[in-house]
């Protein structure tokens, strides 16, 4: 449900930092434990990139498991899902990673002027 | 509209002081969002705005031939939060709240958990040593936020339309609306959902998490992100218990396995059975952030 939320914070700050040249790729890093659906994203990004320089980029999304502590033991235990337990037994993990939601890059490219399009005004 | 839930733009988010009847539009604070128009904000970006012209630039627009220039490619690495916005903005809550000696809860659970009435009973347990504020969340109406004024406390209304939390640049508008004194607590009702409110920050002590015993015993199971950002549960509506198969030793077992150092509490707000357990956590958190209030 929150995705469409999510997805608007990406296509905005994409946005700014492409100032006018038009996004082809973007590029997020979304953790297993994130509570964001990748599938989502991906549902809502071509619609709320319509209009925008984002419109048209590919979205490539790098999925991640998440890293905890057994504060047990001591050891680090891969986390695929929120409820885990170390092989020690324990359940009581130190989240180190795994909740990351991260605009990795964008690929860009200037907006091209047709040849018979009117000289821009210059920048002060 | 996301068709995906029905989840529409948060540019109808609105803000009801219930104390004038004012009621104002959250549009421009609601989203991240490209600014267009011309307006002053802070920049925090730490660059300065010199530009040399050590480089020459071609001006010479347009050409004469006819052809399109050859589209280079170029990679920009971001390396951004997508929350940040957001993030940024509770901080500033949160250190707002704290300069303030303001104890900011953010109560979240399922629609029909007993929130409101949780809400009312304790703002009139306490009322007599303890200020307390409200900003109710909620999709639409100000039904919720009626019911808290009848108890004579100040009290705002955002309805978010139909976006499914609350975000920091709502609460912000809200406690400015409110104008909290110190030590004193705002509670943030927000919008019934187990799900979404995990995500936003709005610059919280903590997040009070209430699950109702006609629900599943299995929620915390469900909704770990949820169990896990929370710091308390209030186990509500324990005077039914007689008459459901509520297993309450099990869903303590699963709310731990989510999140070990939750702290929990029994309660009913109807009978108020082990509200004082509760109503002593608010005290003990409003001391650590200073001096007592003044009785």
């Amino acid at each position: 449900m929150h995705e469409l939320s999510i997805t608007r914070n990406i296509v905005a700050i994409v946005g700014e930092r492409a100032k006018d040249e038009r996004v082809t790729e973007v590029t997020l890093e979304i953790g297993l434990l994130s509570a964001v659906l990748p599938d989502s994203i991906r549902f809502c990004f071509d619609i709320v990139a319509k209009g925008t320089v984002v419109e048209g980029a590919r979205l490539n999304i790098i999925e991640v498991a998440g890293l905890g502590r057994c504060r047990a033991c001591g050891q680090d235990v891969e986390l695929r899902q929120h409820i885990a337990r170390c092989p020690c037994g324990s359940s009581d993990l130190t989240r180190l990673s795994g909740e990351q939601l991260t605009i990795k890059q964008m690929v860009t490219t200037p907006c091209v002027q047709p040849a018979d399009a009117p000289m821009p005004l210059p920048r002060g | 509209m996301c068709t995906t839930c029905g989840c529409a733009d948060a540019s109808t988010a609105r803000l009801t002081d219930l104390t004038t009847g004012q009621t104002f539009d959250l549009h421009e604070e609601a989203h991240a969002h490209p600014h267009d128009h011309p307006h002053d904000h802070p920049h925090d970006h730490g660059h300065d705005h010199r530009h040399d012209h050590d480089h020459s630039h071609d001006h010479s627009h347009p050409h004469p031939h006819d052809h399109s220039h050859p589209a280079s490619q170029r990679t920009t690495v971001l390396e951004e939060a997508v929350l940040a916005k957001n993030d940024r903005l509770a901080e500033r809550n949160r250190g707002w709240f704290s300069a303030s000696r303001v104890l900011a809860l953010n109560l979240v659970s399922s629609p029909g958990s007993g929130k409101t009435t949780l809400l009312e009973r304790t703002i009139r347990d306490l009322q007599s040593d303890l200020p307390i504020h409200v900003i109710e969340g909620d999709q639409e109406t100000t039904h919720d936020a009626e019911r808290i004024r009848r108890t004579g406390c100040r009290v705002v209304q955002i309805n978010t339309g139909a976006g499914c939390h609350l975000e920091a640049d709502m609460v912000a508008r809200g406690v400015e609306r409110l104008a909290p004194p110190p030590h004193s607590i705002v509670m943030i009702e927000n919008v019934g959902n187990l799900v979404c409110p995990a995500l936003f920050d709005l610059g919280e002590q903590a997040k009070v998490a209430i699950l109702s015993v006609t629900e599943g015993e299995d929620k915390p199971l469900k909704y770990p992100h949820m169990f896990r950002a929370a710091q308390v549960m209030l186990l509500n509506k324990i005077d039914l218990l007689p008459h459901l198969t509520f297993d309450v030793a099990r869903c303590l077992e699963y709310a731990r396995e989510v999140n070990p150092q939750i702290t929990v509490f029994q309660v009913s707000a109807q009978t108020g059975e082990g509200l004082p357990r509760w109503y002593e956590w608010l005290r003990t958190q409003l001391r650590t952030l200073g001096e007592r209030p003044a009785c």
